[in-house]
């Protein structure tokens, strides 16, 4: 206990008193962590930006599609929506949707306009990360108010004359007679100049009878595990085909990982130009310790007669190293913190995306972790040269 | 058990030497034949001329070297049977240098460079070191300047700093290497007295090694060290 606290004392006493050299050797090693953090936090950041973008356009990894095609075409939605849902509780599927696109009759100032309508459950919006510009996602009991609720995107909402969600405004479809929506969301445009699009929950499309006779069958979407997909989706394909025998039944990855994380190459570029700063922040900090043990041989051979062991030499240069880069790496770390949280960083990385990651805790450890390992790395080769100093020599340098 | 203990010496060296190979010549024979005892309590000095094996020996004696050939037995207890941990732990407990040039650690106070060999210390001297050290400051007369550092003070006082260093953790054995080279023939008797006066009341024996005839008069027994070989000692009158 005591050799432990004595060699922090004797390390922290060390830093204090060359403080002027250490401060400037540290000034390089913060910066070297601040951007090795920096790199690796914006990386991942703009990872799991396009990440979230991905999954907004094909689902979360691991998402599943299930198809079923009849040969004859002549699908009967119900036997296919049994089979579905008997699918998602055999299988115990925690987030399960159907998917299906609709021409829905909306009534627009200038008259109806059969629009593009999303067809979805209520999970869809957690599956498939749903970005809101405004509203809210369905809830439960939008699925059981007799009104259906529609969530339109922007274009549709510029064509509504921008009414205020908060009014509980109401758009009319033109089936046999007329529906009145509520709007209870608005979605951003995908891109510009799109059409007015809808979204609408499954159970009120078809309580409704928005699909009539002979509509596209829907199709099944499932979030699960990575791990179990490929068994779980062979299982399943198996399951569907014995129930329709004459189908084409399709179930399939959809995601953006279904082939392999196609984010690994950027993964390894920022890995590579994170490696490279922190090898020029040790390099320099390699520099200047080689210099400081040279300066203090006689030192080191003063403190050899007061009874230190050699072991205790190295460690004391050593440690001197560890805590300096230690100090140097939480400073790095903050401000690598302060440029990626600033506003126009923030700014950068917000566009597109539904959720603004936070700073990955593991790009601070990283950091961290990276300081701390230069240390002791620069820190070993000039405690190997402290430990060979000839005390006899030392004293008289 | 210690030497005082049981009357055995502190330090015995049996036909010590200290040779150094050179390449492509003979070895260089620093030490031959070396035979010395010191008791607690003793002390020795040394005289030699410049080369003439004076800090060797000192260095043999503080365990910072080994021989060549003989014993060195420190407490009792054959050198050769310790190691270089054990040599360094039995240096920083029991022995206390004092060099021709001070030493002194630079950038720190006085109470810093007297609190130094107590960070190689265990148990109560270790968490105790700055009340030890500032005792040991009041000792030799430096209680008034334990925040100066060492370039502020003369050199009379930097010496006075580097004897409260060797002493601050109650060595047996004291080993001075010209304390007082540096420093003008008054301050050096002052330097002197103190450190002779210090060693009595601790009951440490005090090995000075030095080519001032006056320094050496000081001591109870007086040697010789010409070509490496240690003449018989001169008791004092």
């Amino acid at each position: 206990m005591t050799g432990i606290v004595a060699l922090l004392v004797e390390a922290w006493a060390e830093l204090r008193i060359h403080k002027t050299r250490i401060l400037l050797a540290l000034i390089g090693v913060a910066l070297s962590v601040a951007a090795l953090t920096t790199v690796v936090g914006l990386g991942n950041m703009a990872r799991e930006g396009m990440v979230q973008a991905q999954e907004q356009s094909g689902g979360r990894a691991a998402t599943v599609s299930v198809e079923v095609f009849s040969a004859t075409g002549q699908d009967d939605p119900a036997v296919l929506q049994a089979a579905f849902d008997a699918l998602v509780e055999r299988y115990a599927v925690e987030y399960a949707s159907r998917r299906m696109f609709a021409q829905v009759p909306f009534q627009f100032p200038h008259g109806v306009v059969a629009t593009e309508t999303t067809v979805v459950d209520r999970s869809y919006g957690e599956m498939r990360r749903v970005n809101l510009a405004g509203g809210r996602w369905f809830t439960e009991a939008d699925a059981a108010a007799l009104a259906p609720a529609v969530i339109i995107n922007e274009a549709f909402h510029r064509q509504l004359g921008g009414p205020d969600l908060t009014a509980n405004p109401v758009v009319q479809i033109f089936q046999q007679r007329p529906i009145a929506a509520r709007v209870v969301g608005i979605t951003p445009d995908g891109y510009e100049g799109a059409m007015p699009a809808a979204m609408m929950l499954t159970s009120q499309y078809e309580r409704w009878g928005l699909g009539g006779e002979g509509g596209a069958p829907p199709a099944l979407e499932m979030w699960v595990p990575a791990d179990v997909e490929p068994a779980l989706s062979a299982a399943m394909t198996g399951d569907l085909q014995a129930q329709f025998p004459d189908a084409h039944v399709n179930v399939y990855r959809s995601d953006y990982a279904a082939w392999g994380d196609p984010f690994e190459g950027i993964q390894w570029a920022v890995g590579g130009i994170a490696g490279l700063v922190l090898l020029l922040g040790a390099v320099g900090l390699l520099n200047i310790s080689m210099v400081t043990v040279k300066y203090r041989v006689r030192e080191i051979g003063i403190r050899r007669s007061f009874g230190a062991t050699s072991g205790r030499i190295f460690f004391g240069v050593m440690l001197e190293s560890v805590v300096a880069t230690f100090v140097a790496g939480v400073v790095g770390v903050m401000l690598a913190v302060a440029v990626v949280k600033s506003p126009w960083v923030q700014e950068l990385i917000a566009q597109g995306i539904s959720e603004l990651p936070p700073f990955p805790v593991e790009a601070a450890l990283i950091g961290i972790g990276a300081a701390t390992a230069v240390g002791a790395l620069a820190g070993l080769i000039p405690a190997l040269v402290a430990v060979r100093v000839k005390v006899i020599d030392a004293i008289r340098y | 058990m210690s030497a005082a203990a049981t009357g055995t010496p502190l330090l015995e060296l049996h036909d010590v030497t200290r040779s150094v190979h050179i390449p492509d010549r003979d070895p260089l024979h620093i030490l031959q034949g070396i035979d010395l005892s010191i008791r607690a309590g003793d002390h020795v000095s040394i005289q030699g001329r410049s080369g003439s094996g004076k800090s060797t020996l000192l260095n043999i004696l503080g365990l910072l070297d080994v021989p060549t050939t003989g014993e060195l037995y420190f407490d009792g207890r054959p050198v050769s049977s310790m190691g270089e941990k054990q040599r360094a732990i039995a240096r920083g407990a029991r022995v206390g240098f004092i060099f021709q040039q001070f030493n002194l650690l630079p950038g720190r106070t006085a109470l810093e460079n007297v609190m130094t060999p107590l960070l190689y210390a265990r148990g109560s001297q270790f968490w105790q070191r700055e009340r030890l050290a500032a005792r040991m400051l009041e000792r030799v007369g430096l209680g008034d300047r334990l925040r100066e550092k060492p370039h502020k003070l003369s050199g009379g006082e930097q010496q006075r700093i580097a004897i409260a260093r060797a002493l601050v953790r109650s060595p047996r054995l004291i080993l001075a290497d010209e304390p007082t080279g540096a420093l003008d023939i008054d301050t050096g008797q002052k330097v002197m007295a103190l450190l002779d006066e210090v060693a009595l009341e601790s009951g440490a024996a005090l090995v000075t090694i030095t080519h001032d005839a006056n320094v050496a008069a000081l001591a109870q027994r007086h040697y010789r060290l010409g070509d490496g070989i240690l003449n018989a000692p001169e008791l004092a009158a």
